[in-house]
């Protein structure tokens, strides 16, 4: 089970940078000054690719813990935390 | 010694008591997700009244009242206010953020309309919306804690759960006041600048002073005071939430092995589909309301069967079982609507169901409630129990806060997106809750303990 955990970090941390591209490119095709839809307006896009980039880095990071072994136990107690 | 504290304390406590505490925390939280949801549901009205479309300035605001509250200012404000409820305690957090949510949509029922203030009126509009996003991000965080380190062990999800119904229970009201003052007037009346849709807005105010008054009335935790009496609350919360790697990998796994999945679940069930209903189906107004009405009348008590359920057989398979059920289902049942409303009749402006279709409708609309029950009702405690007291409230509430108000509130806008791209197929917009909903299954079947943490005392 760990090195299936392990071996998943890796997908994780392609994933991010997917999404990132995903966004960008979804957002250079529809942002269109004369369109109308939430989907067209320049300002949405900004937003959402704010807040995404900084999640998509976070599954990013996701995967590196896990492809290192961080998840193959979790801490049963805080003591473990510190 | 710890684990003798939390049996002293929990063993002096009577089940009234407890059970003032679930629903001194309840009610507040319900209020809050029903000052929420009013300006969603009133979005309409208020755009006509706030934001005219043929201001550009007016249409920016308008954009980011909608997408900055849900999208940026609520993890924010889970951030600002979990920081606080970690340093200087849980009762005066989640008071400050219910008395801020309450007082901000009081006041957006006072806000003159933009032919009497001109631009002044969606710029107050827009900073009061933003308010409301904070105080929303704070308020969660607060609530499940609170009730959670009063709860014994072996009933911290049936207790917890309870604050669970509260986002439900928040729109049911808020829909069932909107109705009802729709159903006294006439439209214009209604629709007027001083009109019936600033009534729900005003009646926050009757509510909220109702909660504050029952809140000031209830002691700190008391893990936290119990904490702070020793001088071991956290320094720099968000530090040790975010800096720490042990810490931080939890707050990841938090985020996308749990909340993310079970915050789309959540939007496709009770926003997702009536929109679907109404803009798809073309379903008559009234109908498409009374239908999710129904449905989530019935589906609300399997908020607190899932939470009592958990304490007995574990979080980890309930919110699993629910997104997965999600990820089989959403197409057949979305498409059910589909065949058995617009493509009867494609040339139909609005459908209205024979009586046999109507409960039908109930019924698999109660399904997608019924899911979103599965994996919001065992959550909260999932949460608090991943988290070490000292920087619980702030470690819990900003991945519930992602999860929920960004992944589970672009459920919409990327709906769109692929229906723009994807025209011909009516069900493509489903492909973006039931992927992240599979990632988050996956990510979470591999990575989850299904261990019950009986000590959250540490």
């Amino acid at each position: 089970m760990n090195s299936l955990k392990r071996a998943f970090g890796l997908v994780w941390l392609i994933l991010g940078p997917l999404v990132i591209y995903g966004l960008v490119d979804a957002a250079i095709q529809f942002i269109d000054p004369l369109g109308k839809k939430d989907i067209n307006n320049p300002v949405v896009w900004i937003i959402i690719i704010g807040i995404f980039t900084p999640i998509a880095i976070g599954l990013m990071i996701f995967g590196w813990y896990a492809w290192k072994g961080d998840y193959d136990r979790l801490p049963h107690s805080s003591a473990e935390l510190d | 010694m710890e684990v003798y504290l939390e049996f002293k304390y929990l063993s002096d406590m009577t089940l009234a008591s407890i059970r003032r505490i679930i629903a001194a925390s309840s009610v507040g939280t319900m209020i809050e997700w029903y000052d929420f949801y009013i300006f969603g549901m009133l979005a309409k009205t208020i755009s006509l009244e706030f934001f005219p479309a043929d201001n550009p300035t007016a249409a920016l605001l308008s954009t980011l009242a909608i997408f900055a509250a849900g999208f940026i200012v609520r993890p924010f404000g889970a951030l600002v206010f979990g920081r606080l409820g970690d340093k200087v305690g849980r009762k005066y957090t989640f008071l400050l953020t219910l008395i801020l949510m309450g007082g901000s949509t009081f006041l957006i029922g006072c806000v003159p309309g933009y032919k009497s203030i001109g631009i002044l009126a969606p710029i107050l509009v827009l900073l009061l919306r933003l308010i409301q996003g904070l105080a929303l991000g704070g308020e969660y965080g607060g609530a499940a804690t609170y009730v959670a380190e009063h709860a014994p062990v072996g009933k911290r999800g049936l207790y917890t759960s309870w604050i669970q119904t509260t986002a439900t229970l928040g729109l049911f009201v808020a829909l069932g006041v909107i109705l009802l003052v729709k159903s006294n007037m006439s439209e214009a009346a209604f629709t007027a600048e001083w009109g019936g849709w600033r009534f729900p807005f005003w009646i926050s105010l009757l509510l909220v002073g109702v909660s504050v008054y029952i809140r000031l009335n209830m002691s700190e935790s008391p893990l936290f005071a119990e904490l702070k009496s020793s001088g071991k609350t956290a320094v720099n919360p968000l530090k040790e939430s975010f800096q720490q790697r042990a810490n931080f990998k939890l707050v990841l796994l938090a985020l996308f092995g749990a909340v993310m999945g079970e915050g789309v679940v959540w939007y496709t069930g009770q926003f997702y589909a009536q929109s679907f209903l109404e803009t798809k189906c073309k379903l008559d107004f009234e109908q498409s309301r009374t239908i999710l009405l129904w449905a989530i009348a019935a589906a609300t008590p399997f908020f607190v069967f899932f939470g009592w359920l958990s304490d007995r057989i574990g979080r980890k398979w309930i919110l699993m079982t629910g997104m997965l059920l999600a990820v089989l289902t959403y197409r057949p049942i979305f498409g059910y609507f589909i065949d058995h409303s617009i493509a009867l009749d494609p040339t139909a402006t609005t459908i209205v169901l024979t009586s046999d279709l109507y409960w039908k409708f109930v019924g698999l609309v109660f399904l997608l409630i019924f899911y979103v029950t599965m994996v919001y009702g065992p959550i909260a405690a999932f949460l608090v129990e991943l988290f070490p007291t000292r920087i619980r409230y702030t470690s819990m509430s900003l991945p519930y806060h992602i999860g929920n108000g960004v992944f589970g509130g672009l459920v919409p806008f990327i709906g769109l997106l692929l229906s723009t791209s994807l025209p011909g197929d009516p069900l493509v917009g489903l492909w973006y809750p039931i992927g992240i909903t599979a990632v988050c299954f996956l990510i979470g079947v591999l990575y989850l303990d299904n261990k019950l943490d009986e000590n959250v005392m540490d």
